[in-house]
């Protein structure tokens, strides 16, 4: 389990980072994705099979809805021509190192529980921890992003 | 074009998709310059890769080849492999029709993916579970596809489209000579049509366990006639639901992607979403 893990961690942090050494947008996409495959294996492994089968399903269509975003806004949509992927150098440095002892902190700060037995059902135990305590924050997630959906599509579409 | 497509249409033999299959088997494959051939053939893979790992968890009879218990997700999270697959086939030879092409699969999987999702998801309200033999079990008296009609007709529209066949076959389209597969010859070629036609089986193949009762005879039936043999009303109905998407073939014509992403956020999702909420009502009152 340990080799395991190990080896699809450094698959995820590998593909992550080669996503910035590329020069091509399809390329980067694609590792993106490898990156998060990684870890919805890794969550599968865990015995978290709905969530990683979530995160493979929900990271696809994100990637290719980036590809949509792609074409609309980036001067060279068809990534035909090659492209660096990094732009202000040492700013994006300074988050993402930032952001990364941030989130490496919170994983080894956090009192996870070490007692105790896993739920019965990790499926249902989810359902019922996203809308049980957490429905008001779901359905209020849920209503803005429907609005931020309709409400971009609505301010793109030229047709009269 | 036909010939090409793999596909038996009108006036071709029988044997045409054999005879096909053999000939790209034997063929060279097409390099175009400036190409990215690596990430196009890992699309080429990918696809029928997707539709086999998607058929995995579909009750054949009376259990899958691999019971999962989130078996609905896994055949969603699969199958949408597919837009990724088709769109970097696409992308890879570096040519114009062929990238126009793999883009086309990106509105249209916008278009189909979120009434197929809630199409998916109402029989599993229904049986309140997400594996495929438990809501296949669940129909033993009514089937879904007449407790909810609206879902099974949108099922079929998305499994059609997410094959980006028939009527959505817009991402291969004639009009840009073939579109993502027009740079492709010999081994890839075949592996994007043959995984086309494998994720349309795939696609019909979850529809029975989802909404036609699996392997179980027709509720109105009385006693099975061929008892113990769950494979075979398995294969019966299978036939029938492809039978209906080749139906369907014939009688509609290509739509442009435009449009049908116009009917799919007017029309469909919300049939969809109403299907769902009547569903889920009912299974809570």
């Amino acid at each position: 389990m340990i080799a395991l893990v190990g080896a699809l961690g450094v698959v995820a942090v590998g593909t992550g980072l080669l996503v910035f050494t590329v020069n091509s947008m399809a390329r980067a996409t694609f590792l993106l994705l490898a990156s998060f495959v990684a870890v919805a294996v890794l969550l599968i492994a865990f015995g978290l099979g709905y969530l990683g089968t979530v995160i493979v399903l929900m990271m696809t269509i994100e990637m290719m809805i980036m590809a949509v975003f792609m074409v609309m806004l980036m001067m060279n949509p068809a990534g035909l021509m090659p492209m660096t992927m990094v732009h202000n150098r040492w700013g994006s440095w300074a988050i993402a190192l930032v952001v990364f002892g941030l989130l490496a902190a919170g994983a080894w700060l956090v009192p996870f529980p070490t007692t105790g037995r896993a739920a019965q059902d990790p499926t249902v135990a989810l359902g019922d921890a996203l809308m049980g305590p957490q429905m008001l924050t779901m359905m209020t997630l849920g209503l803005a992003l429907l609005a931020t959906i309709v409400g971009t599509v609505a301010v793109a579409v030229s047709r009269r | 074009m036909a010939a090409g497509a793999g596909a038996v249409t009108a006036g071709d033999h029988p044997a045409t998709p054999v005879v096909e299959t053999l000939r790209l088997l034997a063929k060279q494959r097409r390099r175009t310059p400036a190409d990215d051939p690596a990430l196009a053939r890992i699309g080429l893979t990918v696809l029928p890769v997707a539709a086999v790992l998607a058929l995995a968890v579909v009750p054949l009879g009376d259990t899958a080849p691999v019971d999962l218990d989130v078996g609905v997700v896994w055949f969603n999270a699969m199958e949408v492999l597919a837009w990724f697959a088709v769109w970097v086939a696409g992308w890879g030879p570096n040519a114009v029709t062929s990238l126009a092409g793999g883009y086309r699969m990106l509105p249209l999987g916008l278009a189909y993916e979120l009434p197929h999702m809630l199409a998916i998801i109402t029989p599993a309200i229904a049986a309140g579970s997400l594996a495929p033999a438990t809501i296949a079990a669940a129909q033993h008296d009514l089937w879904y596809a007449v407790w909810m009609p609206a879902a099974f007709v949108l099922y079929l529209v998305s499994v059609a489209a997410m094959a980006f066949w028939g009527p959505f076959a817009a991402p291969l389209g004639r009009d840009l000579a073939g579109g993502a597969v027009a740079e492709h010859a010999g081994l890839g070629r075949l592996l994007l049509h043959a995984g086309r036609w494998m994720l349309l089986t795939a696609g019909a193949a979850m529809a029975v366990p989802l909404f036609l009762g699996g392997g179980a005879p027709p509720p109105i039936t009385g006693p099975d006639p061929f008892p113990g043999l769950p494979a075979l009303w398995f294969a019966v109905k299978l036939v029938v639901v492809i039978g209906l998407l080749l139906a369907a073939r014939r009688v509609v014509p290509m739509l442009r992607t435009a449009r049908f992403v116009t009917l799919a956020w007017t029309v469909l999702i919300p049939l969809a979403v109403a299907q769902a909420l009547v569903v889920t009502v009912v299974v809570l009152t």
